[in-house]
């Protein structure tokens, strides 16, 4: 008992110092790294969603990256096009994604086992295809450009590094404590039920079906906001925003953190995210070093850093 | 109108014929370990660079599709042995993994070959036009017809007919139970993947000499062959020959008709398997 309060006590001391680096301490931070951090904190409300979706329900969606490009298609087109205000282009974002998951989820629910994984993919590369190829709308192969940072009349410039860094922690410290409420809500507890044994759920009367189905557009519609935001911050979105190899990215985000954990993927998100900058600064072959990132924890880090952390610590106590 | 219609319809079916033998490697190695490997594109791309490589330094185009075809089996059957053993039943491992194998060809090829788009000549009589009364036909796009059609054929001997054939229908239904016959079903999965390679290297090669390869042409691709096992039935060689013709043609049509929706036109045929029968049109329970 004693351990376990202890434990607690050290894991609490440990969430508690990445608050208050994320909290305190941009403002001495390198712009480099800030900007950075702003794109780890918005990819990881994606690769949080994602992880309703893999680790929480079992729902090994491979194509979340769509939905995270709709939102951002959506906020770019809605801005530059029709000048619509942050809090428009935020609605619509979600909407649109939210409802292109519930179209595309009558689809990939109807396929099981790998076939999800499959479809998922294949629908999410058609996504792709359409954006990449709509020129007129989408601007094709050179995206939409100069999206200019939303003006939300408090006097505050987001043009401005920190602030914009701000902007994006506010959403991102929301979605992560209504994603923390949800998968311990009632509605989560029965999507980890489903996840641990959907026939046992089927036979205790509850709609499978209908709960993996709302799980899908959340999470759509949370990816669909870390798309608004992310046309906001990199103020430019392009079809390889959307293509396999970001898709798959998320994916590699959930897993290299510890996918069912939340706070793992976040982890995940910070690390994939640093590891391409810093990278792609020293060499050319980034892609070769993602390659083994890759490889490396497919095969020896199922579980991620978190995992990792937890395999460390019991080896620990045995000793 | 009708020769649009012909030149369409031939120009879709030619380009089925290279579908299919990118899906049907495909749907083997699916149907047989129920891996989606997305380094199957790669197997296709590196093949034809291969094949490339052979053509340039001897000229031989048979040369370049046998070299191109044995060194493909071995990267896949390597890949299965060292890298995907032990991860079975894992899909989202396996995927991950088939994922940085694909990261991995495509950097190598970016840095031996950089970012141009290479063709290779194919034989001669390849580059000849058959005329059929007002119609034309590149001899080449009937040379990948014929090849795929000798292809599917050889397969579907192999499958039907041989004994070995009927070891890999058995290690499809149900791995334990071929096991447990004493078939050596790990020695069947690394034989699988080989062919499946070898399938996808042919491709390559043709598909070289058919249009330009550049590295990220594999991931271009990987979605169409997805399609076409979708739409088969995953393990199924005729459903991958049925869907390469139905993807050949949408695309074709597609592009031909609605140039920027040209992608998302594959939506269709998958939307309607799915809605309909969603285990593919030749798939098993």
């Amino acid at each position: 008992m004693l351990k376990r309060l202890e434990s607690r006590k050290r894991k609490l001391l440990a969430l508690g110092a990445i608050a208050l680096v994320l909290v305190l301490l941009p403002p001495v931070f390198p712009t480099y790294v800030v900007i950075l951090m702003t794109q780890s904190l918005v990819y990881a409300i994606v690769a949080m969603s994602l992880d309703v979706l893999i680790g929480y329900t079992n729902l090994k969606s491979l194509g979340h990256g769509a939905f995270f490009a709709i939102g951002a298609y959506t906020s770019a087109i809605l801005v530059t096009k029709l000048h619509v205000g942050f809090g428009v282009s935020l609605l619509s974002s979600m909407g649109m994604a939210a409802g292109a998951s519930a179209l595309v989820g009558l689809l990939t629910l109807r396929a099981a086992g790998i076939y999800f994984l499959l479809i998922t993919l294949a629908i999410a590369m058609c996504i792709w295809g359409l954006l990449y190829r709509w020129v007129s709308l989408t601007g094709g192969d050179n995206g939409i450009m100069d999206i200019p940072r939303p003006n939300l009349g408090l006097g505050l410039d987001l043009l401005d590094t920190v602030t914009f860094y701000y902007f994006i922690l506010f959403f991102f410290v929301a979605c992560l404590i209504l994603i923390f409420l949800l998968v311990r809500s009632p509605f989560g507890r029965t999507l980890v039920g489903i996840r641990d044994s959907e026939s046992r759920m089927k036979v205790l009367g509850f709609n499978v079906w209908l709960h993996k189905y709302l799980a899908l557009i959340i999470a759509g519609a949370f990816a669909g906001l870390a798309g608004n935001l992310y046309a906001y911050y990199n103020r430019f979105v392009g079809p390889n925003d959307s293509d396999l190899m970001q898709c798959m990215e998320f994916v590699l985000m959930v897993s290299i953190g510890g996918q069912g954990t939340l706070i793992g993927p976040n982890i995940g998100a910070f690390i994939i995210t640093f590891l391409k900058n810093m990278v792609s600064v020293y060499t050319k072959r980034y892609l070769m070093i993602l390659a083994f990132v890759y490889i490396l924890t497919a095969k020896y880090a199922p579980e991620g850093v978190i995992g990792l952390l937890k395999r460390f610590q019991t080896r620990g106590k045995l000793a | 109108m009708m020769e649009f219609l012909v030149a369409q319809t031939f120009n879709g079916i030619s380009y089925a014929a290279l579908l299919f033998l990118l899906g049907g490697g495909l749907t083997l190695i699916l149907g047989v370990m129920k891996v989606v490997n997305i380094a199957h594109g790669s197997f296709y791309l590196v093949g034809g660079y291969i094949g490339y490589v052979i053509v340039r330094y001897t000229g031989n185009f048979y040369l370049a599709l046998s070299g191109a075809c044995i060194g493909i089996a071995l990267i896949g059957m390597t890949m299965e042995r060292f890298f995907l053993r032990g991860l079975e039943g894992q899909n989202l491992r396996q995927m991950l993994m088939t994922m940085g194998i694909a990261l991995f060809f495509q950097d190598l090829l970016l840095l031996i070959f950089k970012g141009y788009p290479l063709n290779l000549n194919p034989p001669a009589f390849c580059m000849l036009e058959l005329q059929v009364g007002k119609y034309s036909f590149h001899v080449l796009r009937l040379f990948m017809i014929g090849a795929a059609a000798v292809i599917y054929v050889i397969l579907w001997w192999f499958q039907e007919k041989t004994r070995a054939g009927a070891i890999l229908r058995a290690a499809v239904d149900n791995k334990e139970i071929a096991q447990g016959l004493g078939i050596n079903v790990p020695f069947v999965t690394m034989g699988v993947f080989g062919l499946g390679g070898l399938l996808a290297a042919i491709g390559g090669v043709v598909g070289c000499a058919f249009t330009a390869i550049y590295p990220g042409l594999d991931f271009e691709l990987l979605p169409l062959a997805f399609v076409i096992v979708i739409v088969g039935g995953m393990g199924s060689l005729k459903g991958a020959l049925v869907g390469a013709i139905i993807v050949g043609l949408v695309d074709n049509f597609g592009r031909a008709i609605f140039p920027e929706l040209s992608y998302f036109t594959l939506f269709a045929p998958m939307v309607i398997i799915l809605a309909l029968r969603p285990i593919g049109l030749f798939g098993k329970e």
